[in-house]
């Protein structure tokens, strides 16, 4: 009976089948992981206020969100210094999220269940978000208007909300005026510094020069003024108005609109609220820049270096190695030179990134950027323009980390074109070129396409040689602005892999940064999946088109 | 002239033919009465050590059809190729001897390949239509020219549907793909392809092959149409379409021209006893 069965083959069907459920279940598992923790933590969570027995005598409030549960037995509570009343064998504590880090000096704490006499959940708490310090959690006292100080009743709230569209608005201004204006005028006026330096360095800085010089300089500098007199009148409006809020353990504190991002209460919403609050914050997350070391606002900058080093790249491998597989395919004489050039272009895939990294570092930063800067950018000396990590160096070494991916699938798509193709062509007087241009080539596409999508895989997730060669905690400008020549190559970028890692490991705050790992992780996957779905689909529209050769 | 060896001997004992009775010095098979269009003068082709053709002298007489038969392997594909130098593309192949073409050695160095092969059109077993339109598979050759007028296109490439009898067909839709037609139609579409650019000679490599008897005769048809004014090579390992087409036919065997002469003769009273055996259907 066994035997029979076993004969019949249909163990190894279901060992088959098993081997491919288990990698189902673990890509799955390990997308939702990152799903669940990494988007949960935009969900607006319950504020609970609890009446918490610190010593014998001593009671205190404690106002926060409750972000984990766990059970720890009672040798290890008491070896980290917790009191035990009874002979428990282990006791529940939760990690409480109390914000309000410039009062109680730091915004978590854990607190043991048994020691927690009350817990309640009041309409009336609210969580400040704001620019500096993460989140303050109290009760709304009164708001300080220009106008008078009004208390809390029925229409504070209404006001407050008021308020702080009128604060956004004057802040997304002042943002603009800080951000583009003033830094376009910063932009420009260190490129007439430099152009003055390159004309001195050629000596030929001549009064008219100079004039021309000074002339726009003032203009610049007549333009930053009123910029500038414009702010203060913004800065001034901003500051006009405050609120009081009471905080844990009865204390009021005073706090100024302006350096309030939002102001919500969670307990008093709705699920329909919640669910709008909840796709703002997301919104906020992807269209956003960063705040806070990190921990807060968005990861825009991240997103939008990943994008563009890929694409980068895209533009440097593509070409460079469905050449090289042309050439060794097309013209190169089939030998044993060629076998060990073949040989040796699939290793170079294996070679570890950190290797690329150190070598980009060497040859592309300080050997060919050094050599750059010296011939086209001696004003700016000693600051380098090239000759420091950017995101042209690091394109370049992700460009080189997966050009032979490209050459081997290129050359597979070559070999796969029936002969009698390229004999059709060249029977009509086509020569070897022109059939390769005009046939093969196209044919071939898809297949390039193939290898591009492997090599934008391969690239997008790469960080350890990122490092070494162009990406930083924290990026002042985007690599692409409005500003001549609009693409700036030489500039260090942010990388959503890098910034995973920074969250993770280098962030002062590590508890508040850990929900945003798991987001920025689930990001990553999720530009990922789009860049290959585009480069997919380009690569299914070149076969639909080439079709029928196999 | 041992150069076929003992798997040579061999083979010929299966087939019952004694090797020693063919000639082997080389014979000339030179057609008085006609005039020239190609002729090959002491071709010896070899596939590194293994020889493939032998010493073959022959004449192509102009506007007419000349058929190659013989049984597989026996070089007529090969011999066909050398017309345009397609055994070029193989890296172990070596020619010696000449072909002349208007009293041009095809094999001598100045001689520029891609024109040739303008001038000698091929068309292959297999339809090998570019994965383009319709139009563009005719215009290609075309535009390798530099031809790009929209208007001189558009002329030649409907007169070569027309000549190759698929105008009525693909008229509708020549800007769909070439590789939704059926086999046979692509088969003329390859010969369009082919005679757009006016070659002077039309190599037909088993043209019908893969196709079903009555995209055959098409086929047939249209070699019948164009022998006015092409010099049309056929190798096929059909006799019925070869005496149904050809005005001349050349019997192969084992690298050798055995017997070139008139279809009629050929067919009804070879010199050789081998065409005799293979006709007759007693081998091959």
């Amino acid at each position: 009976m066994i035997r029979t069965w076993v004969k019949s083959g249909s163990p190894w069907i279901w060992l088959n089948a098993a081997a491919v459920s288990a990698n189902l279940l673990i890509v799955l598992g390990l997308l939702s992981l990152i799903a669940v923790r990494g988007l949960g933590h935009f969900w607006p969570a319950d504020i609970y206020t609890f009446e918490y027995q610190k010593s014998e005598k001593n009671s205190i409030t404690v106002i926060g969100e409750i972000v984990d549960t766990e059970i720890v037995s009672a040798a290890r509570a008491l070896d980290s210094g917790i009191k035990i009343k009874n002979a428990e064998k282990e006791i529940k504590r939760f990690l409480v999220k109390t914000g309000n880090r410039d009062i109680l000096g730091s915004d978590f704490r854990w607190l043991t269940d048994a020691r927690i006499n009350n817990r309640s959940i009041e309409d009336q708490m609210m969580v400040v978000e704001r620019l500096e310090w993460g989140n303050l959690y109290g009760r709304l006292i009164s708001v300080k208007t220009d106008s008078g100080v009004i208390e809390e009743d029925d229409n504070t709230w209404g006001l407050l909300h008021q308020k702080m569209k009128n604060i956004l608005i004057l802040r997304d201004k002042i943002k603009n005026i800080e951000k583009h204006d003033i830094g376009d005028i910063n932009y420009k006026l260190e490129r007439l510094r430099l152009r003055k330096k390159s004309l001195q360095l050629k000596n030929s800085l001549d009064t008219e020069a100079l004039n021309a010089i000074n002339n726009e300089r003032d203009q610049l500098n007549i333009s930053y003024k009123k910029l500038q007199a414009n702010l203060a009148k913004l800065y001034k409006e901003i500051r006009k108005d405050s609120m009081t809020v009471e905080v844990m353990n009865n204390k009021i504190v005073n706090i100024p609109l302006a350096s309030v991002v939002r102001v919500v209460r969670p307990n008093a919403m709705g699920l329909l609220s919640k669910t709008g609050f909840y796709f703002e914050k997301l919104w906020e997350f992807i269209s956003d820049e960063p705040r806070e070391a990190n921990t807060e606002g968005g990861i825009l900058p991240a997103i939008f270096g990943t994008v563009m080093m890929v694409i980068i790249m895209s533009i440097f491998v593509t070409p460079f190695g469905v050449i090289a597989a042309v050439y060794l395919k097309e013209y190169a004489r089939q030998g044993t030179v060629t076998r060990i050039i073949r040989v040796a272009v699939n290793n170079l895939a294996g070679v570890p990134s950190i290797v690329y990294g150190v070598f980009g570092l060497g040859f592309f930063v300080y050997f060919l950027g050094g050599n750059i800067d010296q011939l086209f950018f001696p004003e700016a000396l000693p600051a380098p323009t090239f000759g420091t990590p950017g995101i042209l160096w690091s394109s370049l070494t992700l460009a080189l980390l997966t050009v032979p991916v490209v050459i081997v699938a290129t050359e597979e798509g070559l070999s796969r074109i029936p002969r009698s193709i390229r004999e059709g062509s060249l029977a009509l007087g086509a020569t070897k070129s022109e059939t390769l241009w005009r046939t093969v080539l196209p044919m071939a596409s898809p297949a390039m396409m193939t290898g591009l999508i492997l090599a934008v895989a391969r690239a997008a997730g790469e960080v350890a040689p990122l490092m070494l060669v162009g990406v930083v905690k924290l990026a002042p400008s985007l690599p692409l602005d409005g500003n001549a020549p609009f693409l700036h190559l030489e500039r260090k970028f942010m990388h959503l892999g890098f910034h995973i890692y920074d969250l993770g490991f280098q962030s002062p705050n590590v508890e508040a940064a850990r929900p945003l790992v798991f987001a920025t992780a689930f990001l990553l996957v999720v530009v990922i999946v789009i860049l290959n779905l585009v480069s997919i689909s380009i690569r299914n529209r070149l076969r639909e088109r080439y079709r029928g050769m196999e | 002239m041992n150069n076929s060896g003992e798997t040579g001997q061999a083979q010929s004992m299966t087939h019952g033919i004694d090797l020693s009775k063919i000639e082997r010095s080389g014979e000339s098979h030179i057609l008085s009465n006609e005039t020239v269009a190609m002729s090959t003068d002491k071709l010896n082709l070899f596939y590194e050590e293994k020889q493939a053709l032998i010493n073959i002298s022959m004449t192509i007489p102009k506007n007419r059809v000349s058929a190659f038969i013989g049984p597989s392997g026996c070089g007529k594909s090969t011999l066909l190729r050398c017309f345009n130098r397609m055994n070029d593309l193989i890296d172990t192949c070596r020619i010696e001897g000449k072909i002349l073409i208007n009293n041009e050695d095809i094999y001598s160095k100045h001689v520029n390949v891609a024109e040739l092969r303008r001038r000698i059109g091929m068309v292959f077993q297999k339809p090998n239509p570019f994965p383009k339109s319709i139009y563009e598979n005719v215009a290609y050759g075309l535009r390798l020219q530099g031809i790009n007028k929209k208007r001189q296109l558009d002329e030649i490439v409907e007169n070569s549907l027309h000549k190759a009898a698929l105008w009525d067909e693909v008229k509708d839709r020549l800007l769909d793909s070439a590789l939704g037609l059926s086999g046979g139609q692509q088969q003329r579409l390859v010969i369009a392809r082919a005679i757009a650019i006016e070659p002077e000679v039309l190599l037909l490599d088993e043209p019908a092959s893969a196709l079903d008897p009555i995209s055959t005769l098409k086929i047939e048809e249209l070699i019948y149409e164009l022998k006015d004014n092409y010099t049309i090579v056929i190798v096929t390992h059909n006799m019925q379409q070869a005496a149904r087409v050809s005005d001349y036919t050349a019997f192969m065997y084992m690298g050798n021209l055995v017997e070139f002469g008139a279809t009629e003769a050929i067919f009804t009273n070879p010199e050789k006893k081998q065409t005799e055996d293979y006709i007759t259907g007693r081998y091959g």
